[in-house]
């Protein structure tokens, strides 16, 4: 019986290794809670929001962000000092340990998406690639909400 | 090397030094020290300048005073602070109800070149209908943030576009304009809706 359940996960590895060429490292990560605000117009730049997780054993990196909606898409962090004044910066690579998970919600980490190419409308919704270390990526359809929304239900 | 040289070398050196200890003393201590940052706003009616609301309204501080009011700055190219913290402001509202009717809600831009009064209109137009958006003139603006003790700083980004970085927090005052406190950036609705509610309730203890 053990033999079979082995031979059957082989078989399943096999299936989803020849599915999604990504090499090992990045196959582990799942995104989830995936949202967006809507924009008014195509100057100001837009936010998405996800969590990503790392289910793998093995320390994983995301480098980058890519999408057609906008130009310039990057991971930017929000930071507000004692004084309550609060500051943007880009936040570089983004190591995701194993078993951990890394969450872009509002006044932190967010995906700022610059330079946006069309409105991002309440009720659509648009394709964001996540690229790896390992060379591996991730597509992830994002909803968008309204411009008040708070969270991924809303 | 003379006896003149050597002399002329030592009298430089002690020049230097004591030019150096004046301007360090100036910059520090003396007139040329920066100003103590004072953190609490001062009282609505102490403050003096003039905006205009989203609607063309000329406003000031004096426009506050005789209901309780919140007040938040940020700019509506900010992608992520400003809509957030503005839909915190609209579920506190939602969560107040009646007991906020009347509140003057007010968010103030800091990005008077990009926030018209026409874009200032479109963008509250999406949040609670209690907020108002102020803009104005620039030196108008700072007199503004001088008097809540807000700051703000433009940061130019790739490809000659420009961010701000800016006070996130929201000031209450009560009825008659004097500060109350103020909420955090992203602090938990259970400890700012109570805040609001001192303000509002200081309007009562006013009035009776």
């Amino acid at each position: 019986m053990k033999t079979v359940v082995y031979g059957l996960m082989a078989a399943l590895m096999f299936a989803s290794s020849a599915a999604m060429p990504a090499i090992a490292g990045s196959e582990d990560i799942v995104v989830e809670d995936a949202w967006a605000r809507a924009s008014i117009g195509v100057n100001r730049p837009g936010a998405a929001y996800m969590s990503i997780r790392n289910t793998g054993d093995e320390a994983v990196t995301l480098t980058g962000l890519r999408t057609d909606l906008a130009m310039m898409p990057d991971i930017h962090q929000t930071s507000t000092n004692a004084e309550g004044v609060s500051s943007m910066a880009p936040a570089g690579e983004i190591e995701i340990a194993p078993g951990e998970a890394v969450s872009l919600e509002p006044g932190g980490l967010h995906a700022m998406l610059m330079r946006l190419q069309r409105p991002m409308a309440e009720g659509e919704s648009f394709s964001l690639t996540l690229d790896f270390s390992d060379g591996g990526e991730i597509m992830v359809e994002v909803p968008i909400l309204g411009i008040a929304a708070r969270g991924p239900e809303g | 090397m003379t006896r003149r040289t050597a002399l002329k070398y030592a009298f430089t050196g002690i020049a230097a030094i004591a030019l150096t200890l004046v301007v360090g003393w100036w910059r520090v201590d003396g007139p040329g020290a920066p100003e103590k940052t004072e953190l609490r706003p001062v009282a609505l009616f102490k403050m003096e300048f003039r905006l205009s609301d989203h609607e063309g309204n000329e406003v000031g501080p004096e426009t506050l005073i005789g209901s309780p009011t919140m007040v938040f700055f940020g700019f509506t190219y900010c992608p992520d602070v400003c809509p957030t913290t503005l839909s915190d402001i609209s579920g506190w509202l939602d969560d107040l109800g009646e007991e906020a009717e009347g509140m003057n809600v007010v968010f103030i831009t800091v990005d008077p070149e990009r926030d018209t009064i026409e874009a200032m209109a479109e963008y509250v137009g999406y949040f609670h209908p209690s907020i108002r958006g102020w803009t104005g003139p620039e030196e108008e603006i700072a007199r503004a943030a001088q008097g809540f003790r807000a700051r703000y700083e433009r940061v130019p980004t790739d490809g000659g576009d420009y961010t701000m970085n800016h006070t996130a927090s929201v000031f209450l005052f009560d009825a008659e304009g004097r500060f109350t406190t103020m909420i955090d950036y992203h602090e938990p609705k259970e400890f700012a809706v109570p805040k609001i509610q001192r303000a509002l309730n200081e309007e009562t203890e006013g009035a009776t």
